[in-house]
């Protein structure tokens, strides 16, 4: 029998067992959205902003490991689907976005709505097409799912004309794909797994650098085994939070820019480094000639050989699929009786610990205004720590990552690599309906919550009762805090202005809203917020607007030239040569 | 450092955007490109010759090889390799200029394949050095219009490139 095009789209999203599509109707997806009001199977999530469907998407996939789905039209809502693909893409996140486009003949003609989605997609995309046959859409959408979760996941658009999705044809879904320019490896050559498991023999002072490779890779569980194995110390960065439990003592906290002292103090220091699923990037080593200055010998497994020997030469690169690469070490290693000089490893854990005694994290506390600091930690405590947080792009991020101890991994939902301040309500949106029963908390500020606020109404049809934490300091924080650093308290367009009332806007959405002001109303707060369970609260926290993210590793700085809290400004760090080398960095 | 990569790709719509968006997006350079399908009709050769340091060349080729429609990457530096490129090249052939246009296409076995009664094209294939050269020889003054391919590029003796 043959059916149509937009039909065969929504079979093919029934074939690959698509839970959710976030979507937001148009001219040239008319014709898949009538289908899509023919059947049951999936349920179709209309958000206010084509932006917010990809982040939710997107989110809706990092926390459940299934790949997002977002349908958009042509012109506007594929442009405005750009900056999610391009936060997915950063991240690595295994998404099929599928886009309408003008009909065939218009293709090229300045038609309305008419946008070159595919080459306007082509750099922050795994990979992408442009269906012309109406035959195609079949395989072509087979091959969109599979190269999105394959490899190295990332987002793949399918661009569809509208013509196409009218035009009739018989449906077969392929059993299987294959691409004769695409095998991903899977396997570690053993070789190189033999090399590492001797220099980790060997090492005297190890280090594990836990990345979101670890989380993407499902090999949190290997992780922990090769740490706990060898008594190793180890970090996570902001990618890779929980994949090692942060509350563990053998973790030292996330490292990098705004990592602890410990940790970037042991990430220098350290004389054997394996890097699981992590990319040494500029906001994680900073300046890679200081980086190596301290001679390493560095392992690196990661699934994508470009990342490695991108921005670090290493010494034992493995290429594979880190859960893999991780089970060979681990069978090497117990079939190995030998374990690295415990009177080494000691030493260096002494070192450690006298590092970490400084308690980086350490802020005073106030009776007067609410440090941001301590209502992430409270709703750590309110919690349990089992919540699910996402979190918009600035200070408040930082705060999150660095004071919400994550213990198990696709807990936290942040755009990293990208930085896309107005990511976190979308995520929380779809991490909640992804993990219906869990509880989902979107820590941001007040200038991130309003890049996407008109999701609150998105969150009111679908009744998804994610709870919104708003570090409200009446400042663009990260940028004020740049300002106040490197620009001479020249508070350029960092302050807000004219801030609505989040409380009435939370009410006129809809839903619950309140406002905290005293730091003993916070716990309280954030108590009466989580018991509504079934709505959305919105929590308008009015934080100190002049408490600044510690520590800091500046631009062009090294790991242990640390710009420290004010109870760690005598500590004595390697002084700083001017080895500032803006290559790779902004 | 210069070096010529040799990549095989699917002939489909789009793929060669795809590689000169890498290069541009990743400010890598490309000093010449040439590409046209091979004798599988589904298959297309292209030849690159950019230049870099080894780190640099590395990684250009591990992100060509990312692509997802990008079969094979190899960089003939690592062995032996021929190269040829083609130039077609204009120049006024008047006076003295006539005779002497025609001795030096001679010398660098270059055929004249057009004629005017001031004009001479001519068409020169060899390394690219031996045009620079050419064009290094002849006076600038008497050229009118050059075009030039581009380097192909192939591996010396029985050492092939195929799927």
């Amino acid at each position: 029998m043959q059916i149509s095009g937009a039909e065969i789209v929504v079979r093919c999203l029934q074939e690959e067992a698509v839970e959710f599509v976030f979507g937001y109707p148009g001219g040239a997806v008319l014709e898949i959205y009538d289908a899509i009001f023919k059947q049951q199977q999936f349920k179709h999530v209309l958000v206010r902003h084509e932006q917010a469907a990809v982040h939710a998407a997107d989110a809706y996939s990092r926390s459940s490991q299934r790949v997002g789905v977002a349908l958009v039209t042509s012109g506007p809502g594929a442009t405005n689907a750009v900056t999610g693909i391009a936060t997915a893409y950063m991240d690595s996140i295994p998404m099929v976005v599928i886009s309408g486009q003008v009909s065939t003949p218009a293709i090229g003609l300045d038609a309305f709505q008419e946008v070159d989605m595919v080459g306007i997609t082509r750099p922050c995309v795994k990979h992408n097409f442009l269906i012309k046959d109406v035959k195609d859409i079949a395989p072509t959408i087979k091959k969109a799912f599979y190269i999105a979760s394959s490899g190295r996941p990332g987002p793949v658009v399918v661009d569809i004309p509208k013509d196409i999705t009218q035009q009739l044809t018989e449906f077969n879904y392929p059993e299987s794909v294959s691409i004769r320019s695409y095998v991903p490896v899977a396997k570690g050559h053993p070789g190189q797994i033999r090399k590492a498991v001797s220099l980790l023999l060997g090492a005297r002072r190890p280090y594990v650098y836990i990345g979101g490779g670890a989380v993407q890779g499902n090999a949190s569980e290997e992780v922990r085994e090769l740490v706990r194995m060898l008594g190793l110390p180890c970090t996570n960065t902001l990618m890779g939070l929980g994949a090692f439990p942060g509350t563990d003592p053998q973790c030292l906290g996330m490292l990098g820019m705004h990592g602890t002292y410990e940790a970037n103090m042991a990430m220098q220091n350290c004389d054997v480094l394996i890097a699981v699923g992590a990319r040494f990037d500029d906001r994680v080593i900073s300046v890679p000639s200081h980086f190596l200055s301290q001679p390493k010998k560095i392992i690196h497994i990661d699934v994508d050989p470009s990342s490695i020997a991108k921005r670090v030469k290493v010494d034992v690169p493995i290429v594979g699929d880190v859960k893999l690469v991780l089970r060979d070490i681990l069978d090497l290693l117990r079939q190995n009786e030998q374990r690295p000089d415990p009177a080494a490893l000691a030493s260096w854990w002494r070192k450690i610990e006298e590092w970490r005694s400084h308690n980086s994290l350490l802020y005073t506390p106030s009776d007067e205004l609410i440090k941001p600091q301590s209502v992430v930690q409270a709703l750590f405590k309110v919690t349990g720590g089992d919540a699910i947080v996402t979190s918009d792009v600035g200070q408040h991020q930082m705060w999150a990552a660095q004071y919400y101890p994550f213990n198990e991994p696709r807990r936290w939902i942040n755009s990293g690599g990208l930085g896309t301040m107005g990511f976190g309500l979308p995520a929380a949106m779809g991490a909640q309906l992804a993990n219906p029963d869990a509880v989902v908390a979107c820590v941001t500020g007040e200038a991130s919550i309003q890049m996407n606020i008109q999701e609150l109404s998105t969150c009111k049809q679908y009744h998804i009762p994610v709870k919104i934490i708003n570090l409200n300091n009446r400042y663009l924080g990260m940028v004020r805090q740049w300002q106040e650093f490197f620009y001479g308290n020249r508070y350029s367009e960092s302050y807000m202005d004219a801030l609505p009332d989040f409380v009435k806007l939370a009410e006129a959405y809809g839903h619950v809203g309140i406002r905290v002001d005293k730091p003993a109303d916070v716990e309280p707060a954030l108590r009466e917020a989580f018991a509504l369970k079934d709505r959305l609260v919105f929590l308008d926290v009015i934080t100190d607007q002049s408490e600044n993210v510690f520590p800091m590793v500046q631009n062009g700085k090294g790991l242990d030239q640390m710009d420290l809290p004010p109870h760690m400004r005598d500590i004595q760090q390697v002084p700083f040569e001017n080895n500032r080398d803006y290559g790779n960095m902004c | 450092m210069r070096h010529i990569l040799s990549i095989i790709l699917e002939n489909e719509a789009g793929a060669l955007s795809r590689v000169v968006g890498l290069f541009s997006a990743r400010a890598y350079n490309i000093d010449s490109l040439t590409v046209s399908t091979t004798e599988d009709p589904t298959l297309s050769r292209m030849t690159i010759v950019t230049h870099g340091s080894e780190d640099v060349i590395e990684q250009i080729t591990k992100q060509l090889n990312k692509l997802i429609e990008v079969v094979k990457v190899i960089d003939l530096n690592e062995s032996e390799h021929i190269e040829r490129e083609m130039m077609l090249i204009k120049v006024r052939a008047t006076g003295k200029d006539r005779e002497e246009m025609k001795r030096m296409a001679d010398i660098f076995r270059g055929r004249v394949i057009d004629v005017t009664e001031k004009t001479y094209t001519i068409e020169l294939t060899g390394t690219s050095e031996k045009l620079n050269a050419f064009i290094e020889a002849i006076d600038r003054a008497v050229i009118l219009e050059t075009v030039r391919t581009g380097a192909s590029g192939i591996g010396r003796g029985e050492r092939v490139l195929k799927i």
